[in-house]
């Protein structure tokens, strides 16, 4: 497979198109707009449809339609621009339309800054929509892995029927590396006899909506979503550990920050201070499992983020109580760096700021 | 004994929720007699809007798309780019598309979406209560308006089809009502002619219904006809604002 330099957000469209995307819907916003150019360019010639909406709203609005005939359709944004789309993803996830939905964040609240940020971490866990949702939501590192969970959340997609997030940011999204990319990703065709394609005549009509006026039949309905929602955090949370041996401290991070993590756990490796890294691929369904298997030794979970304090909350209610944790983060748009992470970690290490 | 009048075959049997003398019911009976006549049933998705036609899709023996409010064109938009060859339509009050959902039709038409838009004025917000819509007129009563409408506080009240007539892409525009039988056969035709613009591929169509809401206006059904006829139609015109065939300055 031909590796080529590219960023991670062309890297993103790339992955869209072998994932089988078939129709994009976005509205401009930075710092993620090398996916929607990327797609105007290249989703023509496989025979795809992209269209600039009038609005985030719109955009998301036309996702969903392409989705109930059967498509499967894409929108990316970022922070604002997802804040917008919001009552659409409620209606995704509500009428179970398999769809994409990229987030490259940059730094708020408000109109903030177009500098990477983690600060929607509870945008994207938390549903920021209305009703009693849960979302896919995977966290790329690199633009290789963006990529690769591109392919990956077009699949989940259709296996559950539910829209997918991917969570990535302005770093990740403007910064160029090697990518190698398969030619060609085979694709499971998913028979949709639930999509409004017209009934021809030959069945009764179908309706795709999300109104029960009935509190008894919306129970029913909430709870059926809530199984699925259960069946994917069985089976779908992903996590990768880095030198975790022994570790007296382990950094837990995701995104851009995953990979900075990786920096300082080498840093402070090399100097003796046993230090690893717990890196969340699926921001939900949360991988709680993982920190079951952390070294007994570990004393002390530091949850970094580029953001006030987020994850923190998941982090807690993984271990339980059972292991301190503490929040690092940077928020605004500033990146934090190896070193300052690592300084940080041994300060705790040596019993200061808690 | 000649059987000279049925339901259309568009329709199901169910009993609708719209009040007594509510004209969504006449509107329904054109759009489907529509779908039957150009056999287009199995081939049309429709959109249903929020207001008080969110539930159409219990009556049109079609498949529909139930959509968040206002958006009905988008959604309607990301349906006919998946589906080029199927019938797409959406049926919007004037809540919902005059007010909430502005821009979205708007960008539909400038698109040229190839869709049919059946927009019901009925100059109130029906199904949340009565209350006042973009399309109030002045001095119209509404829950919100309780002094009537005061046009120096709410401006006036926006006329949606000469709006979109000065769209390029707008390649059918017309305002008809069903406040008489001469009136219906007249929406009949409008509505033929907006879905056989889709079906000729030759871009987006909007008919406009004037339409009457005896509970939201406070009058009986026979009254709510008469108020339609003598205060909507003089600030609504009837007419084509656009088509292929006879395009006419507004």
């Amino acid at each position: 497979m031909p590796k080529s330099l590219m960023k991670g957000n062309e890297a993103l469209a790339k992955g869209a198109i072998l994932g089988g995307c078939t129709h994009f819907f976005g509205y401009p916003i930075t710092p993620q707009n090398e996916i929607p150019e990327f797609l105007a360019r290249e989703l023509p010639k496989t025979g795809g449809i992209f269209l600039q909406a009038e609005s985030e709203i719109a955009a998301i609005n036309m996702v969903y339609g392409a989705a109930a005939a059967g498509g499967r359709p894409m929108t990316s944004s970022s922070s604002p621009g997802i804040a917008l789309m919001q009552e659409g993803i409620s209606l995704l996830a509500a009428a179970e339309l398999p769809s994409v939905i990229v987030n490259v964040q940059r730094g708020g609240p408000g109109i903030g800054t177009i500098q990477p940020s983690q600060c929607d971490y509870f945008q994207m866990t938390r549903g920021g929509g209305n009703g009693d949702y849960s979302i896919i939501a995977l966290a790329p590192s690199t633009a290789q892995e963006s990529a690769e969970m591109m392919i990956d959340a077009f699949e989940l997609a259709q296996r559950y029927r539910t829209p997918v997030f991917i969570v990535s940011d302005g770093m990740l999204g403007q910064m160029m590396e090697p990518v190698t990319m398969p030619s060609k990703v085979p694709q499971q065709s998913v028979k949709k006899d639930w999509a409004a394609v017209g009934h021809d005549n030959r069945r009764p009509p179908i309706t795709i909506k999300t109104l029960a006026l009935d509190p008894c039949d919306l129970e029913q309905i909430n709870l059926r979503l809530q199984e699925k929602f259960m069946r994917i955090r069985e089976s779908e949370s992903r996590y990768e550990t880095y030198r975790i041996s022994e570790a007296e401290l382990i950094f837990c991070g995701y995104g851009s920050v995953g990979r900075i993590l990786k920096n300082s756990v080498d840093q402070l490796r090399h100097e003796g201070v046993r230090v690893g890294l717990l890196r969340v691929k699926t921001l939900w369904p949360f991988p709680v499992e993982a920190f079951n298997v952390l070294p007994p030794r570990c004393r002390h979970i530091l949850s970094t983020e580029m953001n006030c304090g987020q994850m923190i909350d998941d982090v807690r209610l993984a271990v339980n109580g059972k292991i301190q944790v503490t929040h690092y983060g940077r928020p605004g748009g500033i990146i934090p760096t190896p070193e300052e992470l690592a300084d940080h970690a041994k300060n705790i290490l040596a019993g200061g700021c808690q | 004994m000649n059987l000279i009048y049925t339901k259309s075959k568009g329709l199901t049997d169910r009993e609708t929720h719209y009040c007594p003398g509510c004209s969504h019911g006449i509107i329904h009976k054109l759009v489907a007699e529509t779908l039957v006549e150009l056999d287009i049933l199995g081939s049309t998705i429709g959109c249903a809007a929020v207001g008080c036609s969110i539930l159409c899709y219990n009556y049109f023996k079609v498949d529909m798309v139930e959509c968040a409010h206002g958006r009905a064109p988008a959604v309607a938009t990301g349906i006919k780019r998946t589906q080029p060859d199927k019938v797409v339509f959406t049926y919007q009050g004037d809540g919902d598309l005059a007010s909430i959902g502005t821009g979205e039709i708007v960008h539909a038409a400038h698109r040229s979406e190839k869709i049919t838009t059946i927009f019901v004025n009925n100059a109130i917000f029906g199904m949340t209560g009565g209350q006042m819509a973009p399309t109030t007129l002045p001095g119209q009563v509404a829950t919100t308006a309780p002094q009537g409408r005061d046009t120096s506080h709410t401006g006036m009240p926006i006329r949606i089809s000469e709006m979109l007539a000065q769209i390029p892409g707008a390649t059918y525009v017309a305002r008809v009502s069903v406040h008489d039988p001469k009136a219906i056969v007249q929406a009949k035709k409008a509505i033929v002619k907006g879905f056989k613009y889709q079906l000729e591929n030759r871009g987006f169509s909007l008919i406009e219904v004037l339409s009457s809401c005896p509970t939201g206006w406070g009058l009986s059904p026979v009254d709510a006809m008469t108020w339609l006829e003598e205060n909507m139609i003089p600030y609504y015109p009837l007419g084509t604002f656009r088509s292929q065939e006879e395009t006419r300055d507004v």
